[in-house]
Formats: structure tokens, sequence, C-alpha cells
């Protein structure tokens, strides 16, 4: 029943057939190929989708296709053409306007409000409709313009400037010049506010993320889920579903011809399970189809029966210690009893004047990264598997892939594609392997996108945890002893659980040199959905626990926060609790002495102290403290290397190459300014190319706040190199000291000749040496824990404050103000910095006060974006972000990682406020405004949705 | 199976309930779709064959007075509803509540047709239309009839519409004057699905220092969108103080039932902000109305 309609596209007209079912996101993307419009949820929730229907900012993934008939439409793609002087005329595009930017396209590159890029366009196009009704919009009018255009980089403060600065510049016709923030010791290029060099195709709809991909002959590949949390597979059916018409391939575990688990450190989760294999979360695969389309391919799930033996359900890790609880994996429930011992424990409580003891508990975390998984198999005529996936570890996924096919890992190459945001949710597996067994069925294209649901059900996610801490302190202040119990709930597979519980037990005492400290933690497995890397890893929840102590000793000992930290805080010779002598670059005492002084400076003498809000006796406002820290690098004796390659290419640009992801904190602008400033030129000059297993060395996995300190030092060391065989090469041909072969402005300058780069490249291809370098740079060795030595080579160190507001009636809470000082050792690509601390705030809120996955007896009930929130614009505190660069030797220019240690204070800042403003002392996250309210008001409080794990 | 297998575009009321009735297989009605598609999409409601968009009619799109009423038609976009200065100056309630559903975007397809139909206990905007004394005016091939709105709702999310011969036209509210006026509280949490904890609205008829009418409504307070009669009871004819408000919020709690919800709120938190929402919006509605006055 397709019937033709018109419609005018970017002013264009066009006829289409709406076909049954189709939304406008999906005739925009498929039937006209306009890719620049992105599908985040599919539910009406995250904004992604969002295009201008007759002026008005829709969501298209929801608006019916069929409805557009007779309509004007404006997607990314035809932003450009809007010449801001002839806005809301709705004339088309030409190729001149279409190569420039529209001020709001400008303003969101130059600002740096750009991070992963997939939301911007929605976010672009929603700014459009609000400048076309308001032309100088007020900042409460952007919030409540973009209170529904979700961006999880979470750069809203920038979103904010860059869309004022777009109106200001299409009012006065001036152009837009971005933020000039800086390194404190900038060098010519490395410190200095840079653009982001894919920022360009993120903000014109030209950016390719997996799904934008298409192949001819390409299938699509659905999965079949247990939905069910812990059984025994007792028969599975799938001839129904091979025999529908339109479908290609049907597999299960049976069909996979090499190993049938991965796993990034234990191989323990089943890519498909089997017949008399167990189910362990409701997000296992059973079975997998290709089909022509993927309406058939999810038909055919429905056709493929299942038969299961139920068993009941392991769903907490403190049950799952129990002796008699049922072993969900052959070696038992006990993923890893992590102990961290120092001093003597006794004696510290002995020494102590005062000695408190609480429980703490905190909420699984979804990643929410707003691109949904995909990948895309292909046999090449070679009979090579190429994957294309937006993946953080590349090497390992051909790792898995490589094994699952039984094939050698040549055989496959996987194509790192844009990612839409990962936060550590994009380590592991997720369509990698199913696509390329597909592939390799059927030798046709296969492209497996998850849906948002399934995102929510499979991907590993941030542990809950149990965390107790004992501490005891004389009244000075000082620590004498902290001890803590931890529970963490690694769900049905290890992914990378183990570690992450282990660094959320080595920083369980808080950033302090604590004489005697003792840590046990149990990582536990459960019928729960995975859990593993997200930004903190571990540590967003130990600081929780330690830090809301902090102040509770604070209380107790009627000290000042502020003091109490700055007595025990670590510093240049301190001892941590793993035993490692910190030697150099240790912030933390500048973090907190920067912080202080600007609340002091915003709140007065007593910042701390619960303000009436005038005008409004029932809102309390005060702020809050709290300080953190977070390792650079994988520690812990794993080898940590990088491998960067550097070329000169033939049209003079230097191709700087590694497989590290870019995952929207800003990696490419990082080693752009590294070999540009390696080569004394501009970073227009350098071409980043990321995650191609054929094409770029291995530069490990973005994870641990590492890829700026190590593959930073990888390209670094790669460019140098070059540099000097350039310098060689060039002195033996011209008969000069190398010491005289200077590199200049982009120019080779020697005696009185200046050749520039491309020249340079043909005199290298005539000497016969290859103008390239490859560096494998290996990060300072570490030792396990448990064992003398150094744990960690680098640690980043972070205070933060925040100022909250509480409504004592209805119990809500607000966050006005945070100060976020970081200590990054250099600040080399200040733009990123700033947008890496705005969102790691912000998903610091998200964790404090909105986010919260819930499982129930195994079964997910926040398995759709409306029920898993994030935090909007309309959340967004002001964000002060004050960069404290306390150089690391071994760190590129000094540099140390800050990605994850942005986001770590932010949660116990918040509930300390909360403390300080109303007198309640949150101890389960996320923040229960019915709890807040009913300890105000003296009701009894419900108890349906409090987590009562018991203690062993 | 796609969403649904045909479109059909209705240009007026007959051709859109010939349409339903004509329809080969299961057939609803679509306006803004913001709540329905997701419903289908989720498995949350049983298969269609055929949906009839009722968006572009354009009887459903009209906003004006009609004698001493406003009609507000039933496919007007939520956005419209909002900025219209005939809600605002005659159903502030309404334009409140209709701002705090979902984010602009689905204000530009979401209508107030979709949020009355879909029959939810605490639908901002039908909470606001209960206490503004809204009435609904439907169509059928038969007659076109009006009724109070409260008389259509039989459950939660169940409304005595028949689904394949009835269309919501839009809704009539008494022109405001002088002394009325009306005001929407709502609490959200954070966390999970964006529902109301608890909403109201008050509209109420001020005459010097006393209430000579008043009309409450609070969702979720029952199975479907509720008044609280016994409150409106002591109020009416009552001064505006701390010993009336006591009476009323005692009223409301002991006349209505509020539930736990799971992962949302407790009975004993809602009880609680039935007090607070009690105050803030009777005080609003208080003070518009003798703003207003003058």
């Amino acid at each position: 029943m397709v019937s033709p309609m018109e419609i005018n596209v970017n002013g264009k007209n066009c006829q289409v057939g709406p076909r049954p079912g189709e939304s406008l996101a999906e005739l925009l993307r498929e039937q006209l190929g306009l890719s620049g419009t992105k599908i985040g949820c599919g539910e009406a929730e995250c904004g992604t989708c969002t295009v201008v229907v007759d002026g008005e900012p829709v969501l298209s993934c929801v608006y019916p296709a069929a409805r557009a008939a007779g309509r004007r439409i404006l997607t990314i793609e035809g932003l450009a053409g809007q010449s801001p002087l002839r806005s809301g005329s709705g004339e088309g595009t030409n190729g001149d306007q279409s190569a420039r930017l529209h001020p709001l396209q400008e303003a969101f590159v130059r600002y740096g409000a750009v991070q992963c890029g997939f939301c911007i366009p929605g976010q672009i196009m929603t700014a459009y409709a609000l400048l076309q009704r308001s032309p100088v919009p007020g900042e409460g009018e952007i919030r409540e313009a973009l209170k529904d255009t979700l961006c999880r980089c979470a750069g809203y403060p920038t979103i904010i400037q860059a869309i004022q600065a777009a109106a200001r510049s299409v009012r006065s016709g001036e152009p837009i010049v971005g933020p000039a923030y800086t390194s404190k010791t900038p060098l010519e290029v490395i410190g200095t506010s840079q653009i982001r060099p894919d920022a360009v195709e993120k903000v014109n709809g030209q950016a390719l993320f997996t799904d934008d991909l298409s192949f001819e002959g390409m299938l699509h590949a659905r999965v079949k889920r247990a939905g069910v949390p812990h059984a025994i597979v007792k028969r599975i059916e799938v001839e129904a579903a091979r025999q529908m018409v339109g479908v290609a391939a049907v597999l299960t575990a049976a069909d996979i011809p090499g190993e049938h688990h991965h796993g990034l450190v234990t191989p323990d989760w089943p890519s498909l399970v089997g017949v008399d294999e167990r189910v362990r979360t409701v997000g296992d695969a059973i079975a997998v189809v290709a089909a022509e389309t993927r309406e058939i391919a999810t038909q055919a799930l429905d056709l493929i029966e299942v038969e299961y033996e139920m068993l009941p359900p392991v769903t907490n890790p403190v049950q799952a210690r129990h002796p008699e609880a049922p072993k969900l994996h052959a070696k038992g429930n006990q993923l890893k009893h992590i102990k961290v011992r120092k001093g003597e424990l006794d004696q510290g409580f002995e020494e102590a004047d005062l000695i408190l003891e609480h429980t703490f508990q905190t909420a699984t975390d979804e990643h929410a990264f707003l691109e949904p998984e995909c990948s895309i198999a292909r046999l090449t005529p070679a009979g090579r598997m190429e994957v294309y996936v937006g993946s953080q570890i590349p090497y390992q996924d051909r790792n898995q892939i490589a094994r699952a096919l039984g094939w050698p890992e040549e055989r496959v190459r996987v194509v790192g594609m844009l990612i839409g945001g990962g936060f550590g949710g994009k380590e592991d597996i997720a369509g990698q392997i199913h696509a390329a067994l597909l592939a390799q069925a059927t030798g046709r294209p296969v492209k497996l996108l998850f849906d948002r649901h399934e995102s929510l059900l499979v991907h590993p996610k941030r542990h809950a945890t149990q965390i107790r801490v004992r501490m005891g302190a004389r009244q000075d202040g000082r620590l004498t002893a902290v001890e803590t119990e931890l529970y963490g709930d690694t769900g049905a597979y290890a992914s990378l659980g183990e570690k992450v519980m282990t660094r959320a037990t080595t920083h369980s005492a808080g950033p302090y040199e604590v004489p005697h400290v003792r840590a046990d933690c149990y990582a536990m497995y459960t019928n729960n959905p995975p859990a593993g890397a997200f930004r903190g890893f571990g540590v967003t929840q130990s600081c929780f626990a330690i830090e809301s102590m902090m102040d509770m000793l604070a209380e107790r000992l009627e000290m000042d926060p502020v003091e109490l930290r700055r007595r025990n805080a670590l510093r240049l010779g301190s001892v941590t609790n793993t035993g490692q002598t910190l030697r150099e670059s240790v912030g933390l005492l500048e973090c907190l002495e920067k912080v202080s002084e600007e609340i002091h400076r915003r709140a007065g003498d007593q910042p701390f102290a619960a303000q009436s809000v005038e005008g409004a006796p029932h809102l309390k406002r005060a702020w809050g403290l709290a300080v953190g820290y977070k390792n650079t690098g994988l520690g812990g004796g794993a080898p940590d290397k990088a491998f960067a390659e550097v070329e000169l290419c033939p049209d003079g640009i230097l191709e700087v190459r590694s497989s590290s992801a870019e995952i929207g904190q800003g990696l490419v602008t990082v080693l752009q300014l590294i070999v540009a400033q390696e080569f004394n030129t501009t970073p227009d000059w350098v071409r980043v190319l990321l995650s191609d297993t054929d094409l770029t060395p291995d530069g490990g996995p973005t994870t641990a706040s590492r890829q700026t300190f190590v593959t930073g030092n990888a390209a670094r060391g790669a460019a140098q190199a070059l540099r000097q065989a350039i310098a060689s090469t060039l002195a033996e041909r011209h008969d000069q000291p190398p010491d005289e072969i200077r590199f200049v402005e982009g120019l080779v300058q020697f005696n009185s000749h200046a050749l520039p780069m491309e020249a340079v490249q043909v005199e290298m291809q005539s000497e016969g040496r290859p103008p390239k370098a490859l560096f494998e740079y290996w990060a300072p060795a570490t030792t396990p824990l448990g064992e003398p030595g150094d744990m960690h080579f680098a640690f980043s160190f972070g205070a933060q404050a925040a100022e909250v507001e509480v409504n004592t009636l209805t119990g809500e809470v607000r966050v006005l103000q945070v100060i976020a000082a970081n200590d990054v050792g250099r600040a080399l690509n200040p733009l990123g910095l700033q947008g890496q601390v705005e969102g790691g705030v912000i998903m610091g809120l998200g964790n404090a006060l909105i986010e919260n996955f819930i499982v129930q007896d195994g079964y997910v009930v926040t398995d759709r974006l409306a029920r898993y929130r994030i935090p909007s614009i309309q959340h967004s505190p002001e964000i002060v972000s004050i960069v404290v660069e306390d150089p690391a030797s071994q760190g590129p220019y000094g540099a140390k990682g800050v990605g994850e240690l942005s986001s770590i204070p932010t949660t116990p800042a918040i509930t300390n406020a909360i403390y300080n403003a109303v007198g309640v002392r949150i101890d389960k996250l996320p923040v229960d405004q019915e709890v807040i309210a009913s300890q105000l008001a003296g009701f009894r409080p419900d108890q349906q949705s409090a987590i009562t794990w018991r203690t062993g | 199976m796609p969403l649904w297998q045909h479109y059909y575009l209705a240009k007026s009321i007959p051709d859109a309930l010939e349409a339903l009735a004509q329809a080969p297989g299961p057939a609803r009605i679509v306006a803004g779709g913001t709540d329905l598609l997701l419903d289908l999409g989720q498995g949350r409601h049983p298969g269609v064959h055929t949906l009839v968009d009722v968006a572009s009619i354009p009887e459903l799109r009209a906003l004006e007075t009609r004698g001493d009423q406003l009609f507000i038609g039933a496919s007007v976009p939520l956005s419209k509803v909002v900025e219209a200065p005939y809600v605002r100056d005659h159903a502030r309630a309404l334009a409140e509540a209709c701002h705090l559903i979902g984010g602009p975007q689905v204000r530009n397809t979401a209508t107030l047709g979709g949020n009355v139909g879909h029959a939810l206990p605490a639908a901002d905007g039908t909470i606001a239309l209960l206490a503004l004394g809204a009435e609904v005016e439907i169509a059928s091939s038969v007659e076109t009839r009006r009724m109070p709105l409260q008389d259509i709702f039989s459950g939660p999310g169940k409304s005595s519409l028949l689904p394949r011969e009835e269309i919501i036209l839009g809704f009539y509210v008494p022109l405001r004057k002088p002394g009325q006026a009306s005001a929407f509280r709502r609490v959200m949490r954070p966390q999970g699905v964006a529902l109301p904890t608890l909403n109201m609205a008050i509209w109420l008829h001020r005459q010097q220092r006393s209430i000579a009418a008043i009309r409450i409504s609070i969702g979720p307070a029952g199975s479907i969108p509720m008044r609280a009669r016994a409150a409106e009871e002591t109020l009416k004819g009552s001064l505006v103080n701390g010993e009336s408000l006591r009476f009323a919020q005692a009223a409301i709690l002991d006349e209505l039932h509020f539930r736990s919800s799971p992962h949302r709120a407790s009975a004993e938190y809602r009880r609680h902000l039935s007090s607070v929402l009690l105050d803030e919006t009777l005080s609003a509605a208080w003070h518009r109305a003798g703003d207003e006055d003058e």
C-alpha cells in the first residue's frame, strides 16, 4: 500500500513512497541517504533524531513518514544552505553554500561543543528552530528548548555558550571566535585551544558512524535473547525460522566453528548459549538470524522456540557469596577476593580517639552512550573478514572475532568507525562476533544494529556496590586507620569486573596518607547483566563512601572539611595504601586550596553552612566538598604499551596512526597536537587515522584514562623518530650537520634552503628511506597489588565543590554550581579538557541524583531509555573548571589522564552539600528525594525501593 | 510486522470516521502519536492494520472562543496550547500543565486529545482540564455529543470511547470571569519514567476574602483522574487561611486513596505531597484570582 507522496527536503522537492510502519527518520536515512539524522533511542527520549518540519523541531523517530506528505523538512545536511540573512526563507542549498557552515555549526566547532558528535545534528537542529523563533535567546530559553535533546558527553554549558555565540553572530555578522583556554605553560601548539580535526564533519552531517554504512547485498541480523535470568537450555528449535522467506541464516552455538566464549580478561561469556548450557542473564544470546530486512529478521526471532529449565536467580553479591547459593560458574560465584593490607589495623584503631563506621550503597549505572552498538561484517573477495565497528579496543575485537571464527587473527580486519560515546561501555564484544559468524555462514555482508532496548540489556554496566567503611582518627584529625569491606555485583560474566573492583578497593581509603589500612572486596557473579568498565572504574563508588565518611568525621571533630582533608592529603613523599611512595606530580593540595578559595570567594566565610533562600523559606542551600584521585594507565603489573606510526605523505601531510579509540574525549586532537608540536608545524598539517587493524598499529585499550599518556607518548616517539630520520637523510644528501636541519613553520630549513614537506617526502623516497616511523612506547613498569613497588605510574588528583538547593517540603534537589579542580599534569588540549570536565561533572551529577539501573529478580526494569534517565541540559549547573598542572615527568609534556577523574568527586560533593543544607546524610545512591522529604517531615519512608543486601 | 500497514491522512471528520469503520483490520486514531506509536513499538498496544491520522483535520485544529466557552481542538499541538493567549487568559492551569508535558519536540506533535484519550490517572493536561470544568465533545457517524470530561474515564488507560466509531473533537472550558483563576503544580522525581509523582490543578472563584467556588483535581489518586470533592466542600465559602488549609488537607487524605508505585513513589510520600501541593496550588490560584480581579 505504498502511495507516493511529495515532500520538500532541504529545499528540494522529491517523490517518495513511505513504507508501512516507516518513520520519517528511517525515510530520510534509508530512502534519501541523509544519514546525518541519527537514531539514538527510537522512543522519543533523546532528541538525537530532531529535524525541522514546517519550521518546528520534531522527533523524526516517532514521526510517521506518511505524515510528512506535502511538508518542508530541514535536516542537518541542509542547514548550511540556510543563510542567516535569508533565515526562514527556505531557499535551497547550492554548491557554494553547502561548503559553508551555518553560524550554529561554526559556533559548535569553535566552542568545542562537539565531542563524540552523535547527538550534535539533533542539538543543532533544535537550536536552529529556537533561533528562528527567538533570535537572541537567553540561557533559560536555551535550556527549555534543548530540555529533551540529550548529550551524554554532556558539554551542556559549552553548548549554551555556542548557541549564544551563533545568535550574536547571526545578528551582528561578526565572525565567531571561540574561547581561548590555554595551559599555564603553553608551547607553540601544545596547550593552546585547537579545533577538533573531526569537528566539521560532525556538525554538517557527513560524519559516518557504523549504522550509516551500507553494503551491496547486505543482510540484517537480530539476536534471540534468553529473556530469563537463570536457566538451562533444554531445546532450541530453529527450523521454522530457517524456512521463513527472506531468512538467509539462523545460527546457534552448535554452528560456531571456533571458540564458544569471549571475554577481555576471562573468556567466560558464551557467544551463544547452547543446549544443556546455562543461561546466566536475560541478555544472553541463544540464536542469531540474518535476513534480507531487519523486519524479517525480527519476525524470524518469534519462530525460534527455546525450552528452559528455570533456575532460581542469584540477585546480589552478598547472596552470591552464601555457601548455599547456586553456582553460576564452574569455579563458583567469586570472581575475585581483592585485598589491600598496610600497617597493623588493630594498632591503628587503638591509636584513634574516635572511630566511625557506616555502610554505603551505590546503584548499577548504564553508560547510555547515544549511539547504540552496531557492527557490520563482510567477507572480502580474498576471503578475509572485515568488521566495521565503533570499538574501544579494536585489536581485542580482532582477537576475539578470530577465535570465534576459528581463524588466525591476521585473517580478520577491524575497521574502527566513529564512536558515538563509549564511557567504558564499548570495550566488550557486543555484536561483532555474531555479525562475523553470520557473514562467514552466508558469504554476504551482515549488519547487526542493537536497538536501545537491547543495548540496555546487553552491555556491561557500572558495578552496584555495598561499601562498609570503618575509620579511626585522632582528635587533631589525622587518620590512624581505615578498614573497608566492599561487595561488587559483577553480574553474569567477568568482563573487566576484577580490574574495576580492584581499583575500587585500592582507592577505597581515599587520597589520604593512612598508616593502617585493610580493605577486602568480594567481586561476585550474579544473574544480573554483567558489570564492567564505566568511567571512574570503581573509584566513583568508593570515593562516594570515603568522602561521605570524611565529612561525617569532620562534623564529629568539629573541624572544617577542607582542613581535615588538608591534614591527611597525599603529598610528595606520601606512601599510598598499596605501598607506593609518591615522588612527583601530586597536585591534590593545590586542587583543594584552589577550590576552597573559589567557594569562599563565592559564598563567604561559611560556605558549608545552610542558607535560606530569600522569599522561599522552604528552600535551603549549601556547599559540599569532596576530593578524589584516579590512576592513569592499567597499572597493577599489566604491560601497558602502545604503538604509533607517523608518516610523511606525498601531499606533505603528516599522518599519525594508532588503533586507539576516539570516543569523544579528544584523543584525535591530542595526537594531532603532539605531532604538530614535534614538527613545529600547525595542526592542519597533521592527519590522524585511528583504529584500523590493517592500517594502524595497536594503541591498546581506550580505558583507564591512559590514551593521552600512553599513545600520546607513542605518537611523540614516532614523530621524533621520523624527524630524526628526515634530519639525518637530508644531512647526508645536502652534506650538512644533522643539527643544522631545522623544522620551522611547516618547512625544513638548512643553510639557505627551505624545503616544503612535499619535497622532503620526495627526497626521502629517492634515498630509499621510507618517510615513516613506528614507535613502541612502554609505560613505566608497575607491580601487582600486594607486591612492593609502584602499582601505578601516575595518579591524577582532583577536588570539587558543589552548591545544592534542597526543597525541604518535597525533598527535591538542584545542583546550582560546581567548582572542579583537576590536576592533569599539563593541559595538552585545553578546549577538549573543558569538555571532559563539564561532561565528567554532569555524569557525576547523574550518578548522584538521577541514574538507577534497576534489576529485579534478574529481570531488567529499566529496559527503555524512558525508564533510565540521564542528565539533561536542565540539570546542568554552572561549572567552573580550574586546571592544576603538576607535571608527571614520564607523561607527554607532563600530561596525565583526566577522562575519569573529572567525574569522580562530584557525587560526594553533592551529597555532602545536601547534608550541609538540610542535615540528611545520603548513604545510598541515587539520592531519593522521598527519603529526604520523609526525614525532614517525619513520615515513615517506604521501603519498597531499598536495596538491602545483608552483610555477610 | 511493521507497526502499521496503512497510514491514512484523514481530511475531515466524516472521512476519518469512515476510514476507521472501513479499515480491513484493527484500526486506531492517531494524532501526535507520541504515546501510541511507542506503545505499538514496544508491544504494549495490540497490533493495528490502519492508523487514521486526524492531526490535520481543520475542525480538530481549532482554538477559539465559542460563546462563553473556549474550544480547544483535540489535535491542537500542546506547544500551541501553551502559547495561545486565550488559554493563558482563561485556562492558566492548562497552559502550565501542557508546558510540563514532554519536551519541546514532543509538544510540537503531541495533542490534548491524545493526553485525554490515553486516560492515564495523572496525565497533566487531563488533570488541568478536570479542574477547569471542561466538557469533551465527541463525534460519531450518528451524532456529535458533549459530556463532562470526568464521565469518559472508566479505568486506568480506559475510556468509554468506542475506538472504531468515535473521535474526540475537542474540549470546552468556561471563559474566566472576574475573580476566577486556576493553577497547576506537579512534583516529579528525576529517576525513571517521566510520570508525575503527584500533580494537582485548582480552579477557584474568589469573592473578597473567601472562596465562592472551587474545583480541585489530583493525580494519581485512583484508577482514573480524580477530583478532591471533599476538600472542595470544606473550602467552598471559607477564607483562605491556615485552618481552612488544614481542614482541606485532611479531607484529601480522608477521601482519596493514594497508592505506592514501585520505583516511583510510596503512598506515604504522595499523602505528604498532596498537602504540600494543595498549599502551593491553592495559594497560586488564590493570588492570581486577586491579581486578575484588579
